[in-house]
Parts: structure tokens; C-alpha cells; sequence
């Protein structure tokens, strides 16, 4: 262990055939034990699914991990999923840090397995560095109104608004024109059901 | 719609607009602008003594122009709220000389000449952007002769021809002459699935099963009508659909596959003669009609960027709004607290609008029905011993979330947490590094900028990425398998604006041959024009790395938003040649004249500490 106490763990995904299909997963988990203050480092088929998640916790608690490198799909897709589960792990969970290889590498370059690898490897290279400067972060909460603005009186915004006002909700309709109904208001009969549109 | 004006739990404001919106996800506040109807709307009992002495008249929108209505009436018989409405234009004038006799018989007096427009200021925690759609003007094709040929109609106007609430009562005729069609054609794809310069590229969703509805229609008022439809493909894909389909086949009416090429009418009898070619069997046949209908297609509404701007909405291709995730969260907005329902997101019809407004009702009781929400935790903080209260953070804010940064009273900057929403623009403009970035902080990107550069410097473009829409671009790309050279490294920031200088320069000491910032369009900025700042310090380096005699090409700058996969794909093949362009020479000396660069700030840095400058000269030096 080094003086700060790093410990990273990777986990990379293969995603089934999406990741593991265009790049040599083994490779790049092989590469990412050498980096420095990466302890662990670990392929999985699923890394989102429960057994994925299983395997991030099991690491976090005996190798007594202080970071997670998830080598995996885009963070616009995961990253609430992967902060869940290191904070179950008792990790803060802005100490994970994803690095995307299926969205950004696999999925771009399917036909240059070498190229490919060596992408998905560089990108956990520059993930774990930044992982290792990471600091754990609080959420601030924050009350939510429990009244809603519905912009729009057409047949769309007419069924959010009742939906909603139904439900108990204090709802704002705001219409641009001087009656609700919109488009609809101005057809004749509707399909399938060939009944009245008001 | 009768339940929308009475429900208990809406408050429903009619011919008003939201006007303004702050604050986020679970606190918005909004202004809605209530424009002046002129007619109380809690006295007004729609008796219609104000309509029958009206002296002027105009044309009637509701009803297409086909007939028309008074200066003050009712938008439409089932108008909700029932209330009277002034058109202020069309209207005399409360001058009693002028007029005023409307104003004479009401006996509510509920009619109000003076009504001025009202600002209402609501609280909400949760958005549903139902803005709809407009319908597509053929008045631009001129190849079917909307605007020159009398019995050339839209299926907007044909809606309001067979209706029993329409100018003629259901009974439909045609323009012309005034006499119920016996041989009518349909058009379908006007302004949709085209591939002119007229039209839309997307198919408009609704257009084949309306024209179903309205030949069957038609076949119910008229069973002796000849019906001819001529199409492209007939998508009737829903439940139901194929079955109304068929019905319709089954009721006579003949489908031509094939859109009409030549268009002419007669100007004795003002019918309209077609030729088009059958596509399944070849044949080209001159065809006559006494009217046609054009089936027009769903465009975005015109005034979508009003409402974009104010939720920070980003927009597809096609104009329609973007939706968070296409399959994963059809219904939210990237902006937090905001859905969407009905066709304000893409075009779809009645049930399907239904079907998306539950959902959206739904995803907004999520947020609702928690009543408290964690926020992530990227916002800025200002270190106060680093602080010169030069200010610049201040006038760089897009949220106006910082404040104090006052030289002359020698206040530091302070962020307000709960109004910053982590662009990172205060600390890449802050020239004393007193602002940290969290989770997004200066270190974190310079040790990923080595680490890019490890090894083969030249071998890769460094690339910084918005999260919300070049990063999800690129995400988009990798999604629909466009494939292009594996030869960039990219870094993700929350906003453009978050792409300090001092990245970029640390980038090319380390040897980086090509660096791309890219972020969203202008309108999309997330941070409202935070990407502005980005532009401003991109100009800046170019300037600067011309004075140092290294080529500007070196450092690009794009726009790529979040639907733009295509464009990132083709940009990085771009960059690829630009980066083989780059000679080692080049690089080395680039090298070398920024690391003689950042000596001499560093050099400069220190004798000011030494002199102890006080803040009042860094800051004028800063606004120099």
C-alpha cells in the first residue's frame, strides 16, 4: 500500500458480446492491475446485474477498496446505478468513477480489435487516475413543491393536468389560446374508434 | 375538457403564456403572463347578448376561415372555460361614439375595456411541457397548387367540412361551388417523408390512419363518393389500425400506391386533373377530381424555442424536443423536473398522447410524491484566502450564484449552493485558481491529461467532452455503431465552459499534437450561455498560440449536440487527418514554448506575492 492508502479496484465489463465482442476484456483488466495503487482487478459479464454488483461489493469489503474504476457503458447510463452500489458497500459514492469503453470504444470501433483494446486500456488508465484524486462528496437534499406547472391544453396536457389534480396535486394549466382543447379540439371524428374528439 | 375547467385541484389560466422561469428541479418558480381577454371570466355566463350587437365581423379561426365570428365571441360552442373573448384588434373600441354596445348589454357588466394583462407568480415542483404541434402550410409545394386552385384543401380544413360543428354543418361541400364532391382524392405525405427542399425528411405518424378516418367518413355521409388515395406506404401499425384499413378498402375506396407527378385544373369547372403512376403495376393514368384533399403532415410548433429556452430544452433533427433517453426515459427532459406529453416531443395521435401524458403525470408524482430530493453534489466553492474579489467569477456566473467578488469593498466571492449548478465557468475564468470544482476539480483533469499522454504523445487527440451534449453525442455514435479511428482520448465536463486554459496549455506542454473542446449549440447550452465563455477563451488561445508561432488548427473547437451522432462520428474522422497533419516538430517546439510560458507566469506569480500586491491593482489588472 502506498502512503496515501489508494486502493483502487477495476471492474470491467464485457457487456456480453457488446464490449467483449469488439475488444480483449482480459487485456485490458490484465493492464489495469499493473497501474499503480490498483489492487484488484476483476472481468465481468454483467457488471450492472445483480451478480456484477455483488462482485464490486465483495471487492469494496475484502480488499478494503477507498476506489472503484467501473470499465463499462457511458455514466449517462449507469453512474446512479454504480454509485448505489459502492455507497451499499459503505463507499461514498462519489469515489466511483466510470470509465466508458462500450459507448466511446466498442460500439465506435468494431472491426479493430487491437485498436480497440488499446482505447478501452487508455481509457481506464486516465479513469483510475482521475479516480485517484477523487474526494467524497455529500448530496445536499431539497424540499420538492408538491404543486406542478402543465404547459399546454391539448389533449396531452388536458390528461397530465386531470392525472395529476386526481391524484391530489395542486395543478397550474396554463393555454396559450383562450380555450383548452388544442388540435384536437378541432377534428371531426378520431380513429380507431371513430368517435367525437371532444 | 369539461373536467379541466371545473376540477378543483387545477387552477387553469387560458390565453396566457409562461413568461419566465427560475430555480430547478423541485423549485421552479415561474411568471405566467394572463393576457387581456376584456371579458370577466368569473361573471361572464356566455349568454351571447354581447355577440348579437356586435357590428363587426372576421374570420373565424377555429373554423379554418371558412366562416366567421364577431369582435367579441366564443372561441368555439364547447370552449372551456365558457367565456366570451374580445379581439382587441377587430374591436372598435370601448369609445362610446365609436361603439361600445356590447359593453351596453351585458348585464353582468363583465365586459372590461380597460383589462389590462396580469403577471400570476406560482411555485411548482415539476414540469409537463405539452406545447403540441403546428400542422405543416403547403403553401410552399407549389406542385399541388394549395394556394392557386380553389378545391385544393388540407385534411385541417376537411376536419372542419365534415363536421357537425363546422361552417356547414357536416354537409361537405367544396370551395368552389358550394356542392358536395362525387369524386375526391387524397394525398398523403404533403410536407412529410420528403426528401426536397420543401417537407420534412420524418414521417408525421398520424397522416395514413386520418385519411382511413376521413374516407370512411366520407363513405358514411356519402356511401356513392368515389375515394381515391394516393400514397407512398400506408402505415396503419397501431391496434385497430389495419382493421380500419381494411374497412375502408372494403367500402370502396380505390388506393394508389404512387404520389401524382403533374397537377392541373380546369377553369371552367375548377376540377382537378392528376397523373400519377401506379407503382405496383407501373401503369401512368390521368385521374379527375372535383376536389383534393392534402393529407398534411406534423411540424414542431414554431414558437418551440420560447418554451426550450426556458427549460434549457435541447431539440432533435427534426425540431421536436429531446427527450432524456429514447427508449429508457421517453418522457423526461434532460433538464431535471421537466416531462413531456403529446406531441410537443414527436408526433402521435390521440392515444398515444393520452398514453404519454399518464406516463408523464406519473414520472412527475415520482418527483412529487418524494417530497424531498437529493441533488448532486457539482457545485462550486470559492477558497477565500485565494480570493482577490477581482469579481470575475461574479460577471461570468450564468446563475448569478456568486455573490460578494467586490474589489473595492474587498469582499470575497461566495457561491450560494443551492443556485449553482456546476458549469465550472467561475473556476476556469478565475485567474487565482480560488474556485474548486467539485469532483470536477483542476487536479483531476490535469492528472487525466497525463495520463493521456503517457507514452505515444502523438499518437491521440485530447478531447473534452460536455456531458450533456458532445459526450452524449459521442455516446449516441457509439449507439448507432457509427464507426470512425481510434485515435482520441476524451474527458468529460459537466459544460464546455468548465475547459479551463490552463488544461489546454497543460495539454500541449505534455506533447498533445490536436485538442478538441466541444459542447453544446448555443440555444442548448444546459448552463444558459455558460459555452459563450468557452468561445470567448478558445478566440483567446488562438490568438495567443498564433504570437507563439504554433499553428491555431491545433486546438479545435465544435458544436455537437446530444442527437448529433453523425457529427461527432464525421468530426472525429476530421480530427484524424488534422492529427496526422502534425508533424514531431511541431510538437516538440510547441512544447517547449509552453513550458517556457507557464515558467514565466509562474515567475510573474511569484514577484507579484512577493510585493504583495493588494487585491484593488490584481483586480484592475484582471479587467485590464
Amino acid at each position: 500500500m502506498n502512503d496515501d492508502g489508494l486502493r483502487v479496484g477495476v471492474f470491467v465489463c464485457e457487456c456480453g458480446k457488446n464490449i467483449a465482442g469488439s475488444l480483449d476484456c482480459q487485456k485490458v483488466s490484465d493492464y489495469a492491475a499493473t497501474l499503480p495503487d490498483v489492487v484488484c482487478s476483476v472481468v465481468n459479464k454483467y457488471t450492472c446485474a445483480e451478480p456484477g454488483q455483488q462482485e464490486i461489493k465483495r471487492h469494496i469489503k475484502e480488499q478494503n477498496l477507498n476506489r472503484v474504476v467501473v470499465a463499462s457503458c457511458t455514466p449517462r447510463m449507469h453512474e446512479p446505478t454504480f454509485r448505489n452500489c459502492v455507497s451499499e458497500a459503505g463507499l461514498n459514492p462519489y469515489l466511483m468513477e466510470m470509465a466508458n469503453i462500450r459507448e466511446h470504444v466498442s460500439w465506435a470501433h468494431l472491426n479493430d480489435w487491437d485498436a480497440a483494446t488499446q482505447k478501452a486500456m487508455d481509457t481506464v488508465r486516465i479513469s483510475v487516475a482521475r479516480a485517484k484524486l477523487l474526494r467524497p462528496q455529500e448530496e445536499a437534499r431539497i424540499p420538492v413543491m408538491r404543486e406542478v406547472l402543465v404547459i399546454g391544453g391539448g389533449v396531452a396536457g388536458i390528461q397530465s393536468a386531470l392525472d395529476l389534480a386526481d391524484a391530489g396535486y395542486q395543478v397550474h394549466l396554463v393555454e396559450k389560446e383562450a380555450s383548452v382543447g388544442g388540435i384536437m379540439a378541432a377534428l371531426d371524428k378520431t380513429y380507431p374508434t371513430m368517435d367525437c374528439s371532444i | 375538457m369539461m373536467d379541466v375547467g371545473r376540477h378543483p385541484k387545477i387552477n387553469l389560466y387560458t390565453y396566457s403564456e409562461v413568461e419566465e422561469v427560475s430555480g430547478y428541479i423541485g423549485n421552479f418558480h415561474v411568471k405566467v403572463r394572463k393576457k387581456a381577454r376584456y371579458v370577466n371570466e368569473d361573471e361572464c355566463n356566455a349568454c351571447g347578448e354581447c355577440e348579437k350587437v356586435c357590428p363587426v365581423v372576421g374570420p373565424d379561426g377555429f373554423q379554418m376561415g371558412f366562416s366567421s365570428h364577431k369582435a367579441i365571441y366564443m372561441p368555439f360552442p364547447q370552449a372551456v372555460p365558457s367565456v366570451y373573448i374580445l379581439d382587441d384588434e377587430l374591436c372598435l373600441g370601448h369609445n362610446p361614439i365609436a361603439c361600445g354596445k356590447c359593453a351596453d348589454v351585458c348585464e353582468k357588466d363583465c365586459i372590461d375595456f380597460d383589462m389590462e394583462e396580469q403577471i400570476i407568480e406560482i411555485d411548482v415542483g415539476a414540469v409537463i411541457v405539452a406545447t403540441g404541434m403546428d400542422v405543416y402550410d403547403p403553401t410552399e409545394m407549389d406542385e399541388y397548387g394549395y394556394t392557386r386552385f380553389d378545391n385544393v384543401i388540407t385534411s385541417m380544413e376537411f376536419e372542419r367540412l365534415i363536421s357537425a360543428g363546422g361552417p356547414t354543418e357536416g354537409y361537405f361541400v367544396r370551395p368552389s361551388d358550394q356542392k358536395t364532391p362525387k369524386r375526391i382524392a387524397f394525398i398523403q405525405c404533403v410536407g412529410s417523408r420528403s426528401n426536397s427542399t420543401t417537407g420534412n425528411p420524418y414521417c408525421s405518424n398520424i397522416c395514413c390512419m386520418n385519411t382511413v378516418k376521413d374516407s370512411l367518413l366520407l363513405k358514411d355521409h356519402y356511401p356513392d363518393i368515389e375515394i381515391t388515395v394516393f400514397y407512398m406506404d400506408i402505415r396503419a401499425f397501431g391496434k385497430g389500425f389495419e382493421d380500419l384499413y381494411m374497412r375502408s378498402k372494403m367500402a370502396g375506396v380505390n388506393y394508389i400506391r404512387g404520389l401524382p407527378g403533374e397537377f392541373f385544373e380546369d377553369p371552367e369547372t375548377n376540377n382537378l386533373t392528376l397523373i400519377a403512376e401506379d407503382t405496383n403495376t407501373g401503369d401512368i393514368k390521368s385521374y379527375e377530381f372535383d376536389t383534393v384533399v392534402l393529407s398534411v403532415g406534423v411540424i414542431p410548433r414554431k414558437d418551440s424555442d420560447v418554451v426550450g429556452k426556458l427549460f434549457t430544452l435541447s431539440r432533435t433533427e427534426d425540431g421536436f424536443f429531446m427527450e432524456s433517453h429514447p427508449k429508457l426515459k421517453p418522457v423526461d427532459a434532460p433538464t431535471g423536473g421537466v416531462f413531456f406529453a403529446g406531441c410537443a416531443e414527436y408526433p402521435k395521435d390521440v392515444k398515444d398522447s393520452v398514453t404519454q401524458a399518464s406516463a408523464a403525470a406519473a414520472r412527475a408524482q415520482v418527483l412529487l410524491n418524494a417530497g424531498e430530493i437529493s441533488i448532486e453534489a457539482i457545485t462550486s466553492e470559492c477558497l477565500t484566502e485565494d480570493c482577490t474579489s477581482c469579481g470575475i467569477c461574479v460577471s461570468v456566473c450564468p446563475f448569478n450564484a456568486i455573490r460578494g467578488g467586490d474589489a473595492k469593498a474587498k469582499i470575497p466571492a461566495e457561491v450560494i449552493e443551492a443556485m449553482c449548478k456546476g458549469c465550472g465557468t467561475c473556476a476556469a475564468e478565475c485567474n487565482f485558481d480560488a474556485f474548486t470544482m467539485k469532483h470536477f476539480e483542476d487536479a483531476q483533469y490535469i492528472a487525466q491529461i497525463d495520463a493521456m499522454l503517457e507514452g505515444d504523445h502523438m499518437a491521440n487527440t485530447v478531447v473534452f467532452a460536455c456531458n450533456w451534449c458532445s459526450y452524449a453525442g459521442a455516446d449516441l455514435a457509439g449507439l448507432s455503431r457509427l464507426q470512425y479511428p481510434a485515435t482520441q482520448r476524451i474527458m468529460r465536463t459537466m459544460c464546455s465552459g468548465r475547459v479551463d486554459s490552463e488544461f489546454i496549455m497543460h495539454a500541449f506542454e505534455k506533447g498533445a499534437p490536436l485538442v478538441l473542446v466541444s459542447g453544446c449549440h448555443f440555444v442548448d447550452c444546459h448552463y444558459i450561455d455558460a459555452n459563450r465563455w468557452t468561445v470567448k477563451r478558445v478566440e483567446k488561445l488562438w490568438d495567443k498560440m498564433e504570437k507563439l508561432g504554433i499553428r491555431p488548427e491545433r486546438l479545435q473547437l465544435e458544436w455537437i449536440s446530444a442527437a448529433e451522432g453523425q457529427k461527432w462520428a464525421r468530426t472525429m474522422r476530421d480530427l484524424e487527418e488534422l492529427r496526422q497533419a502534425v508533424t514531431k516538430e511541431e510538437v516538440e517546439h510547441t512544447m517547449r514554448v509552453f513550458r517556457e510560458e507557464r515558467e514565466k507566469a509562474e515567475a510573474r506569480a511569484a514577484k507579484k506575492a512577493a510585493k504583495k500586491l493588494q487585491p484593488k491593482t490584481i483586480a484592475v489588472e484582471a479587467e485590464a
